[in-house]
């Protein structure tokens, strides 16, 4: 495989290279050292405000900011932007539409050996119910930097999903990120495998043993979960009949209930979903964690077995 | 103050008081004894303290300010309207469907709202949040809130009260609204938050004592929180829940309940004889 970085990193430092492009302040809770929000602070110290570890005043800050016109992100890490602070950023964030941009780590279970406390696997399904929230989940560095960039293009409220563990880069120069708009990896037509961050490198994987088994198996990246690609999935379901979705995420809610439920009502089609089986995760070593739950290479190529 | 401007004043803040009961009254629906408490605090800002435009409510570098005890809209509403926002008349269809005045304030939709707040708690964190942007951005403006006693016991008011007094966010005063009562009895029976006065103290904010229906007092506390520098202000605004009608005043039961029309009847009596008292 390629080189490897966590999309964390990433997110740090298209902060700091974005910073001497855009007009934007970063607010994190304690945890700019874990989120990488840290390089920002090095690099623009007038610019970022540690709320200390209170990261529900911290939205409703960050929504006071951006109330008066000033572009704002604010960090933490997944359990605690989306899970803490759920009812800021919907009452705070949402409800007036406010140009808050939410960077939030440590997504999923690749949290790793802080175990189940800390490993939000809730996240996408919290922030997609909220009205008028984008939520972005990016594959690799390359997709996360340019996601960040999207974000701040886009006005409105923003939840970006970044991890913690290193994950290979897919992407190359010539990628371009389109919010809303899912990446056609591979092409195929026996089964679709639409996946979403951390999972589309396992998706990959899993396509090129596939493959030499002789199934022709379209890999998907839906980096943009809120709105979702809803064009392409109805042509790939066309097209395979057969879905797997694959997330670090349960399966409940996340990506596989948003193509579930596009599917379920434009072009009903098998689906197979890949992700936490509700239940808490445990501590560990990130992908030996994520693995022992559920979420693999060796498990997507199972799903796809289990369908076609 | 003079005696004249605080006549005027008073006459104001009653009519605030009736746009209020009217609201309240149309919608069968709404919290009056909070907004009574705090109608002459909100008399005394928009129609003195705030640099503000009715006719340009966006105006970039007008003072903001933030309903954190947002179920009581019906005391902002009125006093927006009654300053020339929008029409008064428009107070008749408060908490209706498709009207642009929500039970809690939207400001999306209230020419003169600056943010939407009344879940408890996160207003007073957006008012921080429009204070530091203004330091940020070197902007003059002053950033103003109000919360309720039983709001503060919502951790998130103190989580804010050490960021304000962390910044140093001296472009801010927040109004505390002590009326003593929330909905299921007297404040210090429910859960005691009190002392406030010494707990904001600690946490490092400037603590003005006041009888929030006294306009020297109140033109008084606002003019030290301007000359407070370095630290944010508190004004502990000793209030009387439901005050102005008489059977309202400090009755835990009007928290968040409308009047029938006969005792509606009574309010704007009550209200109209406060008037004439005043010509």
């Amino acid at each position: 495989m390629a080189d490897t970085m966590a999309t964390r990193d990433a997110y740090g430092k298209a902060l700091v290279e974005l910073g001497e492009k855009y007009d934007f302040v970063v607010l994190d809770a304690d945890l700019a050292a874990a989120t990488k929000t840290c390089n920002f602070k090095k690099a623009f110290p007038d610019r970022f405000f540690d709320c200390g570890i209170a990261e529900g005043n911290m939205m409703s800050v960050a929504a006071g900011i951006a109330a008066t016109g000033q572009l704002v992100f604010a960090s933490s890490f997944a359990m605690f932007a989306a899970g803490r602070a759920f009812e800021q950023v919907r009452n705070s964030i949402g409800y007036p539409h406010l140009n808050v941009k939410i960077g939030a780590t440590h997504a999923g279970i690749t949290v790793g050996e802080d175990g189940a406390t800390h490993q939000c696997n809730e996240d996408i399904a919290l922030m997609r119910t909220i009205p008028g929230m984008t939520v972005i989940c990016p594959a690799d560095a390359v997709s996360a930097r340019a996601a960040v960039e999207a974000a701040i293009l886009h006005n409105g409220p923003v939840y970006m999903r970044f991890g913690r563990a290193p994950v290979p880069i897919i992407y190359g120069d010539n990628y371009k990120f389109e919010l809303g708009k899912g990446t056609v990896l591979a092409d195929g037509k026996d089964v679709t495998v639409v996946a979403t961050g951390i999972t589309v490198f396992m998706a990959l994987q899993a396509r090129e043993k596939l493959v030499a088994e002789g199934i022709d198996a379209a890999v998907i990246d839906i980096s943009t979960i809120k709105p979702i690609d809803e064009e392409l999935l109805v042509k790939y379901a066309k097209k395979t009949g057969k879905i797997v979705t694959c997330e670090e995420h349960s399966v409940i809610g996340g990506l596989g209930g948003a193509v579930s439920e596009v599917l379920s009502e434009k072009c009903p089609t098998k689906i197979k979903r890949v992700g936490i089986n509700d239940t808490y995760g445990s501590s560990g070593k990130a992908f030996e964690v994520a693995a022992h739950y559920g979420i693999s290479a060796e498990h997507i190529y199972n799903a796809v077995k289990g369908i076609v | 103050m003079e005696s004249n401007r605080k006549t005027e004043l008073q006459r104001i803040a009653t009519n605030v008081r009736l746009g209020i009961i009217e609201a309240v009254y149309n919608a069968a629906s709404g919290h009056p004894g909070g907004s009574l408490s705090i109608a002459d605090v909100l008399t005394y800002l928009y129609f003195e303290e705030m640099n503000i435009d009715p006719k340009n409510p966006k105006m970039e570098n007008r003072d903001r300010f933030v309903l954190s005890k947002g179920h009581t809209s019906p005391a902002l509403y009125a006093t927006l309207a009654n300053r020339g926002f929008f029409p008064v008349e428009d107070l008749k269809t408060f908490r209706k469907l498709g009207s642009y005045l929500q039970g809690h304030p939207d400001m999306k939709g209230v020419p003169g709202v600056d943010m939407s707040a009344g879940s408890l708690g996160l207003g007073i964190s957006s008012a921080c949040g429009m204070a530091l942007s203004a330091k940020y951005n070197k902007k003059d403006y002053r950033v103003y809130a109000a919360i309720g006693d039983g709001e503060s016991e919502e951790g998130q008011v103190w989580e804010a009260a050490m960021f304000a007094a962390h910044y140093k966010l001296d472009n801010l005063c927040v109004v505390l609204d002590y009326n003593g009562l929330q909905i299921d009895g007297p404040v210090a029976e429910v859960i005691g938050p009190a002392p406030f006065d010494s707990k904001f103290e600690a946490f490092g904010w400037n603590v003005i004592k006041i009888n929030a229906h006294d306009f020297d007092e109140i033109e008084a506390a606002f003019k030290a929180a301007r000359e407070c520098k370095g630290k944010p202000t508190l004004i502990l605004a000793n209030s009387v829940k439901g005050k102005g009608v008489s059977y309202m005043e400090n009755k835990c039961e009007w928290h968040g309940a409308a009047p029938k029309t006969d005792l509606y009847e009574v309010a704007v009596n009550d209200l109209n004889a406060i008037l004439d008292s005043l010509n």
